[in-house]
């Protein structure tokens, strides 16, 4: 499991649902474990009677069905789902019409549309885990609106494990990936692509009097802004840099060494 | 999804997955996903297999340079310099090294037979150029190395018939230990036509970047120079000496690549405000952070949205 874990920190993240698939059929005793600890691209469904979108993953899908947050119905319809208490289900559709609000509200804010879809789930003892997604697409037919990309996503997952513990406090654990891609394609530069996705972990204790929601959405807001910085600094930071290093762009030099090969010419 | 229902790959479908996973390791990176595949096939014969038809491509295809045994010198292992099954020919030394494509070595070393090499006609054009690519290549890349082969006409004996040089050019930076590692690798194509009178040249850069701490970033950048009219050195063939036609395909190499580098840099420049603004803002335009606590006051979201004109549209 570690080995196929270190394979998919390798792979191209533009090949990884094809690895995600080979590892699946090579590990089908590990498919738990591989569909929940690896990040795939997100799709989405729409829902039959609310006509909105939702996002698909593994804490909304029972064999191939997956359960919508806007009318807690499977789709494909199944008999036997599986779905939250009441009191999770009360938590879950107030979860995400907020979280909805937080996206539309960033029309000006942080996106600028997107799908975002919220699942909760019992968990051990009165533990439950909460699941926020998010899904963007930035590129030039989409909801992108400044057209430069040939093809863009900006994808975040927030799982959040909370357990209560004594004197009316929690114990929040967000685990948060965010999966990010991005082409252009010009004449001058060629095909340029950049993608994959970076993991970061955080963990609080808070008293639950604010409301679990409001706990959770103020992690979750700051947990982005740490990783907004995080991929700024990798993907745009850390690639140059090894591009830089490979072939140091030092203009004065490369002018005289073009001056030198042409002067020694006879 | 009852995985019981799931039927096991059979030995071939393992074996191109295997392949598969080998072939896509970033630079530097083939022996780390040798181990894991290694574990994850749990199958020593089938690996065995894969391995020998996947690393003889990985190697060619990221032009891995290896020592000679007695260290007299070192080969590029590229499509160029085959010569024969595992076999590779490094003009400067006339050497052809026996090489081990799964342990990534050269086992040992030949002298190249006259078949083998190009007629001394060709080598004075091949080793002019080879000096001076060697020397630009020194300047510009702090870990480069280059090489320089016939690929078409190495029997041309005299003027009057066409002949063909690849130059091969490959960097690479490993910093497994920072998580990090790249490569940068160019290929140009130099046609020395007669009957048109001129040398035409066409060239292919890639780059690449892995960095994979807590996550796995990859940088993957492809360029193709072919407007063979911007790159042709139009002279009288006749007159042109070996040694001025490796001046100007060096300077065309060097211009172009460092052309390449720019826009490159370009692109670092605009895509995080064009781009990541594109998917993400930095800071809200309200400046405040999203008021999590009134949530709970559903009136509120509502009074949220109408005043934002905002609508369910999804």
């Amino acid at each position: 499991m570690e080995a196929a874990m270190g394979l998919m920190r390798r792979i191209p993240p533009k090949h990884s649902e094809a690895a995600l698939t080979a590892l699946l059929s090579l590990l089908p005793h590990h498919s738990a474990d591989l569909l929940s600890q690896v990040d795939q691209p997100l799709q989405v469904l729409c829902d039959v009677d609310s006509g909105k979108q939702f996002i698909l993953c593994e804490y909304n899908r029972d064999a191939d069905s997956y359960r919508s947050p806007w009318s807690n119905k499977y789709h494909p319809p199944l008999d036997d789902g599986l779905y939250p208490s009441q009191e999770l289900r009360k938590l879950e559709v107030d979860a995400n019409d907020v979280f909805m609000v937080y996206l539309d509200q960033s029309i000006n804010r942080y996106y600028e549309g997107g799908t975002s879809s919220v699942y909760i789930w019992e968990h051990e003892d009165e533990g439950f885990i909460a699941c926020f997604l998010i899904k963007k697409d930035g590129s030039r037919t989409a909801d992108g609106r400044r057209g430069y990309l040939e093809e863009g996503s900006w994808e975040a997952i927030h799982v959040i494990e909370v357990v209560p513990l004594e004197e009316a406090t929690a114990r929040y654990c967000l685990t948060s990936s965010v999966m990010l891609s991005l082409t252009t394609n010009d004449e001058s530069s060629g095909n340029f692509n950049l993608s994959g996705s970076i993991r970061r972990q955080m963990n609080m204790d808070l008293p639950v009097a604010a409301g679990h929601l409001c706990n959770m959405g103020r992690m979750i807001e700051e947990m982005e802004s740490k990783l907004r910085y995080s991929l700024d600094q990798v993907y745009f930071g850390k690639t140059k840099e090894m591009v830089c290093t490979l072939r140091p762009p030092s203009e004065p030099v490369q002018t005289r060494l073009l001056e030198l090969i042409s002067k020694r010419r006879p | 999804m009852s995985d019981e229902e799931e039927t096991q790959p059979t030995d071939e479908q393992k074996i191109e997955i295997a392949k598969w996973f080998l072939l896509n390791a970033p630079a530097g990176e083939i022996q780390y996903i040798a181990k894991d595949m290694k574990a994850v096939l749990q199958d020593e014969t089938l690996y065995i297999t894969a391995a020998a038809e996947a690393f003889p491509l990985y190697n060619k295809s990221h032009m891995i340079c290896l020592d000679f045994p007695d260290r007299s010198g070192e080969v590029m292992v590229t499509s160029f310099s085959e010569i024969g099954e595992n076999e590779y020919l490094d003009p400067r030394t006339a050497q052809v090294a026996i090489v081990d494509h799964v342990n990534q070595v050269c086992r040992r070393a030949r002298p190249a037979n006259d078949e083998e090499l190009p007629t001394p006609y060709i080598e004075e054009y091949r080793y002019a150029l080879d000096i001076e690519v060697t020397k630009y290549v020194s300047e510009v890349y702090p870990k480069g190395i280059c090489s320089v082969h016939c690929v078409n006409g190495k029997d041309v004996e005299e003027p009057g018939m066409d002949f063909e040089l690849v130059v091969v050019i490959s960097a690479t930076r490993l910093s497994p230990q920072n998580f990090c590692n790249g490569s940068w690798r160019s290929i140009w194509n130099v046609e020395f036509k007669d009957e048109a009178q001129l040398v035409e040249v066409r060239g292919t850069l890639q780059v690449g970047a892995h960095y994979f701490e807590e996550g796995n970033v990859q940088l993957d950048a492809k360029h193709e120079c072919k407007d063979s009219t911007m790159f042709t050195v139009k002279l009288e063939l006749e007159y042109l000496s070996p040694e001025d036609s490796a001046h100007s395909v060096t300077t065309i190499i060097c211009h172009q690549e460092t052309e390449y580098l720019n826009s490159l840099q370009t692109s670092y420049s605009k895509l995080p405000d064009a781009t990541f603004k594109d998917l993400r803002r930095k800071l809200p335009v309200t400046r405040t952070l999203f008021p999590w606590h009134n949530t709970s006051q559903f009136s509120l979201r509502k009074d949220i949205q109408k005043s934002l004109g905002l609508e369910k549209k999804k």
